[in-house]
């Protein structure tokens, strides 16, 4: 849909500032930066991860007291979507050595090493198989590969400075060796990256490098990722198979403590069944959909943070959950292009960030939380924002001007994806500005980790999204398809060795669902919540009311 | 949520599998099923046109014209008449990455079927990425791969062309095989890669980062801060004055 009449007359106001802006610009005099105490007081006082209520104390389990978003407090604070005791786990529908939860970058990374060393594996996955954040990752993946200015070294330090320096070293450490690895892999199972034709990897900056070391794929990395993995995957049906549409609800341990195998949910037959394996990795990814504070979201449909979920009823502990990461400019127009992330590159490339009237309010390039804070002030403190059609906010990104600062054509040229989809809802962005608002975009944080992708459980291993500790409080651009490739291979590998090595047999239980159970009900949690989530809501509430035999469990009917 | 402060706003008539809705205009066709009351499950992955989980075809009352779009990207318009394709029964044929050849044997072996390709054009015309999809099924006929390789980059894999095509061939997945042999035998290797990895083996930088490792939170905060930043515009030799940790 084309900007409406209202909006057009509004953007009369962006272009009325536009020259003297531009002429600024060439000038070299920028709106000025906050000096880093104005940067430290304006996130706590108008970014989200700050903001009243932001986050509340988990009441239950390992992490008693740790303060996290209410969201996903409320999803650890909720019963399983089954009576433990309906499920008969003397009846194995499969039985398998590797169970893969999650068919994302990681699950399939983590499928086709467990393959290479002799497992046979079983992916569960909740939508279809690559139908994941992976695939929406535009951007690009992060490796020093170049050993003329680059090294792990440089590497290293962009990624712990990025998190605050609050990074597990371990982590770090294999991630920043590993990755050069991972690249080769990737170039070695035919992975279009962008090349010169000699070879060599372009590369480019991303925020917070110091070292152009991001690899990309035109614009669509994470698909060409996923879609090369997935394939491989395919190439080997005996040793891996895949159910789509069958999500994992809940762990299974057995008489020695040893995760076990899962519960499935077959969305369509609406069955639960039970398979049976001798180690277990959860690679189910991030939590976009459950809108903290009500936040739109970059992510796929199925990040619903499930498997925190299930992974924290089974013992294992969550971490660098208090910080959330919210990419400042996500499109808020037209409606179908909500939450649809608009590049950092824009911003870098000179567009200023405007108010309602035509304002600039803050300097474009500061980095992504401040910038997110600035624009969540504008709009509601300030009441400065400008309203969408369908009740939104959002302020103008002043893409004309990059055409203005840099030649005639270089929107179309830099930004081909992004110039295609709004030419198709009619608006061309190297004339009109485009709509933004702040997005909810990464889970930094996740369950507890080693850099054998082990947890506190036995048999149990975790890779990708779902973790925490290995970017800290933050992840920069381009780190996390590297973390899912280079830990997705390494859970493979260590879980296949469990597998074969270490693995003891034993009785089934979901033992540690009802003493879950019983713990909420002495912390006085009395809820009719169920969770993992699996889903969100999206359908009408006014068909709901009229929905009068249907019975909803969760948000799922 | 998608609800919350919606000014009343003109709804128009859609029919889903032939059913009548009224929806409000502005939304997509994905949207525009879940405001009807559909809880997706098929035909919806990653909302932002990318993993073709939606492809969707429609037609309006009156019109020969079968019209295709992936429904979380397109615009609901009246009295269009949809059905999603969230799946569609396709050949996958299994081969060994590191043992086929970029030729047209390959092609030929694995994807027979390409060469019976009427040329009908229908596979482009289904195309919701405005790919030439019979422009690269003829380069994978020639043995053309990086042609094919090039055109189909943009594919989502939604399967729409396959599930039109006369001739029963499975485009997206020749297409894919021609990517993969592009990418792995007909670009040239990077040498710099290799040699990175090479380095790394032979733990090269394995002091350097134990140390990094063991350095508490002030230092780090230093070296961080000293840290020599590649210039935006440097261009590719660039290289930084301190070598000392490369
Ligand atoms: C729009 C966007 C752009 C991005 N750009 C970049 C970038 O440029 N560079 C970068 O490095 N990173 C980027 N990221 C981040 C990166 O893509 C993701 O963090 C990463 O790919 C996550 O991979 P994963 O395998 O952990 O999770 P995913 O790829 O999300 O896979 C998780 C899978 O698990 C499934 N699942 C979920 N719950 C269950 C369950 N209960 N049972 C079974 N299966 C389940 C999901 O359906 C999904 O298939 C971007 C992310 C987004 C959303
Ligand atoms: S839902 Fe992924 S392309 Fe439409």
């Amino acid at each position: 849909m084309p900007y409406t009449r209202e909006l057009k007359e509004l953007i009369r106001k962006v272009e009325a500032t536009r020259p003297a802006r531009v002429e600024r610009k060439k000038r070299g005099e920028e709106f000025p930066l906050l000096s880093l105490k104005e940067r430290e007081e304006r996130l706590r006082k108008y970014h989200p991860d700050f903001v009243e209520g932001a986050r509340r104390e988990i009441r239950v389990g390992v992490n008693k007291g740790y303060a996290i978003s209410p969201e996903i407090v409320d999803l650890l604070e909720a019963r399983s979507r089954v009576d433990p005791d309906l499920i008969d786990l003397t009846k194995i529908a499969y039985e398998t050595d590797v169970l893969i939860i999650g068919g994302g970058g990681a699950g399939t990374a983590a499928a086709l090493t467990a393959r290479e060393r002799g497992a046979k594996v079983l992916i569960a996955t909740k939508l279809r198989h690559g139908d994941a954040n992976t695939m929406m990752a535009e951007g690009g993946i992060q490796a020093a590969t170049k050993g003329t200015k680059d090294s792990p070294y440089f590497h290293y330090l962009d990624v712990i400075g990025g998190g605050h320096f609050k990074n597990d070293p371990e982590l770090v450490y294999t991630l920043v060796t590993e990755a050069p690895k991972v690249i080769a892999w990737l170039e070695s199972l035919g992975c279009m990256f962008t090349k010169f034709p000699d070879g060599r990897l372009k590369t480019l900056h991303g925020g917070g490098t110091c070292r152009k070391r991001m690899h990309y794929a035109a614009d669509i990395t994470g698909a060409e990722i996923m879609r090369t993995l997935r394939d491989e995957a395919r190439n080997h049906p005996e040793e891996i198979k895949v159910l789509e549409f069958s999500p994992a609800v809940e762990l299974i341990l057995n008489e020695h403590g040893h995760c076990s195998g899962a519960v499935l949910y077959n969305l369509e037959t609406e069955e639960y069944f039970v398979v049976k394996a001798k180690a277990v990795i959860m690679a189910t990814g991030g939590s976009g959909r459950l809108h903290i504070q009500g936040f739109m979201t970059t992510n796929h449909y199925g990040a619903t943070g499930d498997g925190l979920v299930m992974g924290y009823r089974a013992g294992v502990k969550l971490c660098f959950l208090h910080t959330v990461q919210y990419h400042p400019t996500g499109a808020v127009f037209p409606e179908q292009a909500e939450g649809l992330l608009i590049t950092e590159k824009f911003r870098g490339a000179g567009a200023n960030v405007l108010n309602i009237d035509g304002e600039q309010f803050v300097n474009e390039r500061e980095p992504r939380d401040v910038e997110s804070a600035s624009f969540i002030r504008e709009c509601t403190e300030r009441g400065k924002g400008v309203p969408t059609p369908t009740g939104k906010v959002g302020v103008w990104l002043d893409s004309p001007m990059i055409d203005m600062l840099w030649g005639e054509g270089t929107v179309k040229r830099e930004f081909p994806g992004k110039y295609i989809l709004f030419k198709r809802y009619g608006i061309d962005i190297s004339k009109e500005p485009i709509l933004v608002y702040p997005t909810l975009h990464y889970q930094n944080g996740g369950l507890e980790y080693n850099c054998r992708c082990e947890t506190s459980v036995p048999g149990f291993f975790a890779a990708g999204e779902v973790t925490g500790g290995v970017h800290g409080e933050n992840r920069l651009m381009g780190n996390s398809l590297l973390d899912v490739c280079v830990f997705g291979r390494i859970a493979g590998e260590n879980a296949a060795i469990y597998a074969k090595e270490k693995f003891k047999d034993g009785k089934l239980t979901l033992d540690h669902v009802r003493r879950y159970h019983r713990e909420l009900e002495e912390a006085g949690i009395v809820t009719d919540r169920v969770a993992p989530m699996l889903l969100p809501d999206y359908t009408n509430p006014k068909v709901r009311e009229r929905q009068l035999t249907t019975h909803y469990l969760g948000t799922l009917r | 949520m998608e609800e919350q402060g919606v000014k009343k706003e003109e709804l128009v008539p859609i029919f889903i599998m032939g059913k009548r809705y009224d929806v409000p205009s502005s939304l997509t066709i994905q949207k525009a099923m879940e405001y009807a009351g559909y809880q997706l499950i098929r035909g919806c992955g990653c909302r932002g046109g990318i993993c073709g989980a939606c492809g969707t075809v429609y037609r309006f009352p009156g019109s020969y014209k079968i019209e295709v779009g992936l429904a979380c990207q397109t615009v609901v318009q009246p009295n269009m008449y949809l059905a999603q394709i969230p799946f569609f029964p396709a050949t996958k044929r299994v081969y060994d990455i590191e043992k086929v050849k970029p030729s047209i044997e390959t092609i030929v072996k694995y994807y027979p079927e390409v060469l019976r390709c009427l040329q009908c054009n229908t596979c482009t015309k289904s195309c919701p990425m405005d790919i030439e999809v019979m422009d690269y099924i003829a380069a994978a006929m020639r043995g053309d791969i990086a042609r094919l390789a090039e055109l189909s980059f943009d594919c989502v894999m939604c399967g729409l062309c396959t599930a039109r095509c006369p001739a029963e061939i499975c485009q997206y997945n020749v297409a894919i095989l021609g990517r993969r042999l592009y990418g792995k035998y007909i670009l040239p290797k990077a040498e710099h890669l290799t040699e990175m990895v090479e380095q790394v083996r032979q733990g090269k930088y394995e002091q350097m980062l134990r140390e990094l490792m063991d350095t508490n939170e002030e230092t780090l905060k230093k070296l961080y801060n000293e840290r020599e930043i590649e210039p935006e515009q440097a261009d590719e030799f660039w290289e930084p004055k301190d070598k000392s940790f490369l």
